[in-house]
């Protein structure tokens, strides 16, 4: 946050964590959703789905190429056309999260890493700190979850923990090194997680060609596949919804215990709301920085696990992670970087993943539309003063967007 | 922490060195290391009597047959001893400015003798990689440019990613339908406009820069990836525009070594020099730039004596825009002549480090582009010569480069004071 944002409750924190109510409620607030209604928590990502989806058709509609060779000849067919492909997509990405019983479970499916790595990008910005790095820690992660999944023999019931454990080290190894980096250095932890989500796609690359990882009596880039018994089983027979999810919800309830019960937590959104004021409270803000980034890589790591060890074919090849830790970051701004916002933010973004899937193979729309969706989403979300212009409304709360991080100064 | 240095006594604040001399002491044992390392790996680890040859002029030039050989081993040897010689030079921490000069001839010295030892026994063509260097450094030039537009004027542009994929894109598109020239155009016209939705949410709608940078980078690469594969899967045609040609400009292009760097470019190269060249004395020579420069560092002081502050900014990241634009269209107008999916792969972002890195100058920008290019020139140029080294090592080595300079190896630079900070008119 900008010391511009900060306003007058910046001074009151600057004299100790006791005399700072004022400067932390505000935040809470702000952090949480809470001081607004719960009407206004649903309205602005309500009408920001409607007018992302609204885009979206226009999108669609102008980039129909065999309709729009129509509109010279036959103007009425070509409506007819274009309408009924807009149609056509946006039944299949209904059909294909809500429709059917399936159709839940694939939105489950999809919403599970997209809720972890959610997380660890809410984590990091209730902290102040911008993690675009889930993408490589869930890299990391994913492949030390991989590497404990098919080294180690054991029944189930350990072998799984054991492998999301490694994922948790994995992933917070390499978040903790962008913190450490900043912490140490200064350097900016926007340009450093992106970097190293480069240097974790090269690194991933190299060792699905070392003896290590690569499945024997291939040429390919693939690893040897985990062990039966650490892979994720399913939660019903014939889907695809897995006990991730569950791992999932069981994170949910870590990160809000973490942030908002407990002292590290405290610590975490102290320094996220004025780093010079956790300064002068006696909070070692280097040590938070290294700290946040390593939970935050941690969650990451264990959303890596959920590509490896959730899903088949249960290798790791290149670039396994996939968009999962970019579209993490538009969840945590539609869930407001609190982690029950998150996990409906997960399962909205799931059901648009799990419909783009339907979308690409039923109606012949590239998935990457589901990317512009999101990107109009968090562009209205983050801009409620867009929302309330185009839709007449008044007294939406300010941004969540409006300084949650900091410039290259600090 | 801070509790612990508060308490210590006045005697132990006196012997405490300053930031400056701690930093010399880190990087003159770095380089001692260096030396060292050099020594042992690249003098001792080539055969005794192997020959390393450097090609300095491109076949077909106009002065053939110039060429460097040199025994590979004594070659480091000799670097490795320099490089020591700075490093003792630097630990006495008597002339700290020359600091970051060591560093940087050591470096350089570091790369020359890593290029020997891997040229050992046979033969490479240096001219071809620092002509490599400069054509690889445009887009990052470009991208460091238009970042430093906007950060000038206290607005963060981490949409330089977006701007450039998006405006290669359209320039593509339209470069194929009418021509390059208005591919051009197009290319920079579609970076003003993202370039002015940013100014708007940051500018109007006070959003946090960074977030409306990200924003715009998600869209852009969302929305060409779909447009890729639903508009150009169909229509093949509209995805080869052709390219800009090479303009040798007479006498200065025939001189060996920096006639084909410089002087044997397309457009694009010269403009880009022109640009820093016009950037540089318009921020610091002209009325323009010094309402710029007041709007970045104290916004509300330049409103005070009526610099509009909202069009400053506006106006600059719209210029900024532009630049990154252009550097979209050199990405697909003059290297590969056609668009694949997320093609830029975060020279936007290393664009960001080289404004950093070059302290939010032009000059420094070109600086920072230079070596990014060089980074990746090597890259492709290693590959071809087979060193015993993981491609994949290689094609981290601009990223490490990247982290290596925003971590501060050649010191913390300072942003212009408002940046990143919305400004609210009382």
């Amino acid at each position: 946050m900008t010391d511009a944002d900060a306003g007058p409750e910046a001074d009151g924190e600057g004299e100790g964590a006791e005399t700072d109510q004022t400067g932390t409620t505000d935040f809470l607030a702000r952090a949480t959703g809470v001081g607004s209604s719960i009407k206004q928590a649903i309205t602005v990502p309500a009408l920001a789905l409607l007018s992302a989806l609204i885009i979206g058709a226009f999108i669609i509609a102008l980039t129909d190429v065999d309709s729009l060779k129509l509109w010279g000849d036959d103007p009425g067919e070509a409506f007819r056309s274009t309408m009924s492909g807009i149609g056509d997509a946006y039944r299949a990405l209904f059909e294909g999260s809500l429709g059917s019983r399936r159709a839940l479970t694939e939105t489950l499916f999809a919403a599970t890493p997209l809720i972890l790595a959610g997380l660890a990008v809410a984590v990091g910005f209730q902290a102040g700190l911008f993690n675009i790095g889930a993408n490589g820690q869930m890299h990391i992660g994913g492949m030390v979850g991989l590497w404990v999944g098919f080294s180690v023999s054991a029944p189930a019931i350990i072998h799984i923990p054991l492998a999301i454990l490694g994922a948790i080290v994995g992933g917070a190894m390499w978040g903790g090194l962008a913190g450490l980096l900043k912490a140490r250095t200064g350097a900016h932890e926007v340009i450093t997680t992106i970097m190293l989500n480069f240097i974790a796609l090269f690194l991933v690359d190299y060792l699905l060609k070392g003896s290590l990882f690569q499945a024997q009596g291939r040429n390919d880039p693939i690893s040897k596949p985990a062990d039966s018994s650490a892979r994720f089983p399913t939660l019903f027979d014939g889907y695809r919804v897995h006990i991730g999810f569950l791992v999932a919800l069981l994170a949910v309830w870590f990160v809000w215990w973490l942030m908002y019960r407990s002292t590290i937590g405290y610590e975490f959104r102290a320094v996220g709301a004025n780093p010079e004021g956790g300064k002068y409270a006696g909070m070692n803000v280097a040590w938070v920085y290294v700290a946040v980034m390593a939970v935050s890589g941690g969650l990451a790591g264990v959303a890596g696990s959920n590509q490896v060890l959730g899903l088949e074919p249960y290798r790791a090849f290149s670039n396994f992670a996939g968009d999962t830790g970019f579209d993490a970051i538009a969840l945590a701004l539609l869930g407001r970087s609190n982690p029950i916002g998150v996990l409906f933010a997960g399962l909205l973004f799931g059901g648009l993943r799990a419909g783009g899937i339907q979308m690409q193979g039923a109606a012949g729309i590239p998935i990457d539309l589901v990317l512009v969706l999101q990107a109009l989403i968090i562009m209205f979300i983050a801009a409620p003063e867009l929302v309330k212009a185009v839709y007449r409304i008044k007294a939406v709360d300010d941004g969540v967007a409006k300084g949650v991080t900091t410039g290259w100064g600090s | 922490m801070t509790a612990e240095v508060v308490a210590g006594s006045s005697t132990v604040t006196l012997r405490r060195a300053t930031p400056e001399q701690r930093r010399a002491k880190a990087i003159g044992t770095l380089l001692v290391v260096l030396a060292a390392f050099v020594l042992w790996v690249f003098g001792f680890g080539v055969d005794g009597g192997d020959v390393s040859t450097f090609n300095l002029s491109l076949p077909g030039a106009k002065y053939q047959d110039i060429k460097w050989e040199v025994d590979s081993r004594w070659l480091s040897f000799i670097i490795a001893g320099i490089i020591a010689f700075l490093g003792g030079l630097v630990l006495r921490r008597t002339h700290l400015r020359w600091t970051n000069v060591a560093l940087a001839i050591s470096l350089a010295l570091t790369a020359l003798s890593f290029l020997t030892w891997a040229a050992a026994g046979s033969s490479f063509s240096l001219v071809g990689m620092l002509v490599s260097t400069v054509v690889l450094s445009i887009p990052v030039t470009l991208g460091a440019l238009s970042g430093l537009m906007c950060e000038r004027v206290a607005v963060i542009n981490i949409a330089i990613e977006g701007q450039l994929l998006t405006s290669a894109f359209v320039g593509t598109i339209v470069g194929s339908a009418v021509n390059i020239w208005i591919g051009l155009v197009a290319a920079v016209l579609t970076g003003a406009l993202l370039g002015a939705v940013l100014a708007v949410l940051a500018i109007r709608y006070h959003i946090d820069q960074i977030i409306a940078g990200v924003v715009i980078n998600i869209f852009a690469l969302g929305l060409t990836s779909f447009l890729a594969r639903r508009v150009l899967s169909v229509e093949p045609g509209l995805n080869s525009p052709g390219r800009f040609a090479s303009v040798k400009i007479p006498i200065l292009g025939d001189i060996p070594v920096i006639g084909p760097m410089f002087f044997d470019q397309n457009m694009f190269v010269y403009a880009t020099f022109f640009l820093v060249i016009a950037i540089h004395f318009g921020l610091f020579y002209t009325r323009w730039g010094l309402r710029s420069r007041s709007v970045g560092e104290h916004p509300k002081a330049a409103d005070t004596v009526g610099i509009d502050v909202f069009k400053t900014r506006y106006r600059n990241v719209i210029l900024g825009g532009c630049i990154a634009g252009f550097g979209g269209a050199f990405l697909t107008l003059s290297q590969v002549s056609r668009f694949e999916e997320n093609l830029t792969a975060g020279i936007g972002f290393i664009g960001l480090a080289a404004m950093i890195f070059g302290r939010w100058m032009p000059l420094g920008a070109l600086g920072a582009g230079l070596v990014f290019g060089f980074a990746r020139a090597l890259q492709q140029k290693l590959g071809i010569l087979g060193t015993p080294i993981p491609s994949e090592f290689l094609s981290m080595l601009p990223y490490i480069v990247t982290i290596i300079v925003v971590a501060g190896v050649v010191g913390k630079s300072r942003p212009p004071a408002a940046d990143g900070q919305p400004y609210i008119k009382q």
